[in-house]
């Protein structure tokens, strides 16, 4: 294929992609928005009135950079698991695979969805979240930069997880029982200074860890680990996770005999 | 010369062992009008498969046009189109979408793709739905659009994989006459199906396929000729109160004695029948063969290599 024609398939899977999670609005873009505003009044309003200052902030302001990232992260995963299994599910695979596209493109469509999807909700969110708080970018570049970093290296998860999917609970089963409580625990909602030291470096093995702290870096200008190292960890992620999918793709993995 | 598709020593292994192909050899012409016959099982949508890259080989080779699969896959692709079997498009998406996405993955601009999309849902009688989520389709219509979607990038070779399966009588003239079209416009057609008429009616060329081996490859023509018999039914304007036979004729009685069914070898002539009944004061109001010709001579091929 030549490069615009490569081009042009490209932009027709972002475009496929990104019209199918506006055409089922109600399932992708009301309930992140829903959740989080029930997130920001009770735990932001109510209950972080109560907790007082973290990291030298009100707990709202704390608070708020991690939920816009958890809002990231699960949509950006599972609009590719989602999308790419059900075009598993229905067959509808086999027009990407039939056609001269390479599989780096359709690997790479596929993560922009996910990327666009994040960032949609993401934006949704941290409107809502002006509602409750006043929000100053300490570091515009840093915060724009883990926010795409992170939609990428999730939407790449979400790939690997609907490329072994079988069913739709297996599309279901990865987000609930891993990626939840790996953001719960990832600083979403406290400092990890606030934990013992075993939990503290226990702490550091979780990616999302990283993730939200570089966000919460960019929003408010603290960060429990470094912002260099936080990058280092997100690209490298990225880096594997993309050569893993790429290498499945290749491969047929689930998609061809 | 280049073919439209060579095959050579194609084999497929599946994980569990199962051996779908056993190294078959097929060349398939430019401009062919191509039947792959077999029963179910016996290989055929496998070997679609490997050609359109839903299947991976185990070994041999395929070049379509020239190109080989195995050094230019991509190149390859662009010279066939697809009608599978299974309905394989997003159902929530509308047919214009479906078919203007697939131009997309060809690397076929929008504009492009819109005309195109035009022009072959208006051919295929599918226009007015354009805006339908395709799940809101009939069986037919459903099939139709899959051939709009197969041939958005114009491809020079089209593959149908059972496309009149489930399709009435009148939509399945219809496909045919525009596959017809298509085929005498250049594309070269490669047809697998159950309905063994459609291919005797439409087909030049055919292979039949069995257990992972081509047992047959050859055109229409010449298979038929190497039929021995053939069986024939008369319709009579009255009811035969006596059954009556005729040397060397294998007669049976149908239809409560307003028909029968005659064997005919070859070499034997429908005449010496004619000459008989007329002998007898019989009238014939109409003849026709009892079952499709080349359907006689699959059921043959399969049942000598089992």
């Amino acid at each position: 294929m030549k490069q615009s024609e490569i081009f042009i398939a490209f932009l027709t899977i972002i475009r496929r992609e990104i019209r199918r999670f506006m055409r089922i609005w109600p399932q992708t873009l009301l309930p992140p928005a829903i959740t989080m505003t029930l997130y920001f009044a009770i735990f932001g309003n109510l209950i972080g009135e109560r907790i007082g200052k973290m990291g030298g902030f009100s707990y709202m302001e704390y608070i708020v950079p991690g939920l816009i990232m958890m809002s990231i992260i699960t949509n950006s995963y599972s609009n590719v698991s989602s999308s790419f299994f059900s075009a598993k599910f229905q067959h509808s695979i086999q027009e990407l695979l039939v056609s001269p596209t390479p599989n780096w493109v359709v690997l790479m469509g596929y993560v922009l969805g996910g990327v666009a999807r994040g960032l949609f909700v993401g934006l949704i969110v941290t409107l809502l979240s002006l509602f409750f708080t006043h929000l100053q970018v300490q570091n515009l570049f840093v915060t724009i930069i883990v926010v795409i970093l992170t939609s990428v290296l999730f939407s790449l998860g979400g790939f690997v997880n609907a490329i072994f999917a079988k069913s739709f609970d297996d599309v279901s089963i990865v987000p609930t029982f891993i990626l939840v409580p790996l953001t719960y625990l990832g600083g979403v909602f406290y400092s990890i200074d606030l934990l013992p030291d075993v939990w503290q470096q226990l702490s550091l093995l979780n990616p999302v860890l990283y993730m939200v702290n570089a966000f919460r870096f960019g929003i408010l200008g603290v960060s429990d680990i470094s912002v260099g190292w936080a990058m280092f960890i997100i690209m490298s992620f990225i880096v594997v996770l993309f050569s893993y999918s790429l290498y499945l793709l290749n491969r047929g993995q689930g998609i061809r005999n | 010369m280049t073919h439209a598709i060579e095959i050579s020593d194609l084999k497929k292994r599946y994980e569990s062992g199962f051996e779908a192909l056993k190294g078959i050899n097929l060349t398939v012409e430019k401009g062919d009008f191509f039947a792959l016959l077999g029963p179910n099982g016996a290989g055929k949508s496998t070997t679609i498969g490997i050609l359109c890259s839903l299947v991976n080989k185990t070994g041999g080779k395929v070049s379509i046009f020239g190109v080989d699969i195995d050094e230019d896959f991509a190149t390859a692709k662009k010279y066939l189109g697809v009608v599978p079997q299974e309905f394989n498009f997003n159902v929530f998406e509308t047919v214009f979408n479906i078919v203007v996405t697939q131009a997309g993955f060809y690397g076929i601009s929008r504009d492009v793709a819109a005309e195109r999309a035009e022009k072959y849902l208006k051919q295929l009688e599918l226009w007015d739905k354009k805006d339908t989520p395709s799940r809101m389709l009939s069986g037919g219509m459903k099939r139709r659009l899959m051939i709009a979607r197969a041939l958005i990038h114009e491809p020079q070779v089209l593959i149908l994989d059972e496309p009149t399966a489930g399709v009435d009588i009148e939509l399945r003239r219809s496909m045919w006459e525009f596959i017809k079209k298509l085929n005498e416009q250049g594309t070269t057609i490669i047809l697998t199906t159950h309905y063994l008429e459609e291919a005797e009616q439409l087909c030049r060329n055919i292979a039949i396929i069995n257990r992972g081996e081509i047992v047959e490859n050859t055109s229409v023509k010449s298979l038929l000729k190497t039929l021995n018999m053939e069986t024939f039914i008369f319709d009579l304007d009255s009811k035969v109160e006596s059954p009556f036979s005729i040397a060397g004729y294998p007669i049976t009685f149908i239809n409560d004695g307003h028909s029968f069914e005659v064997e005919i070898a070859k070499g034997q002539t429908i005449n010496d029948v004619f000459v008989f009944l007329s002998e007898k004061g019989l009238n014939v109001i109409s003849m026709r063969n009892k079952s499709n010709r080349l359907e006689e001579l699959f059921v043959k091929l399969i049942k000598d290599k089992e």
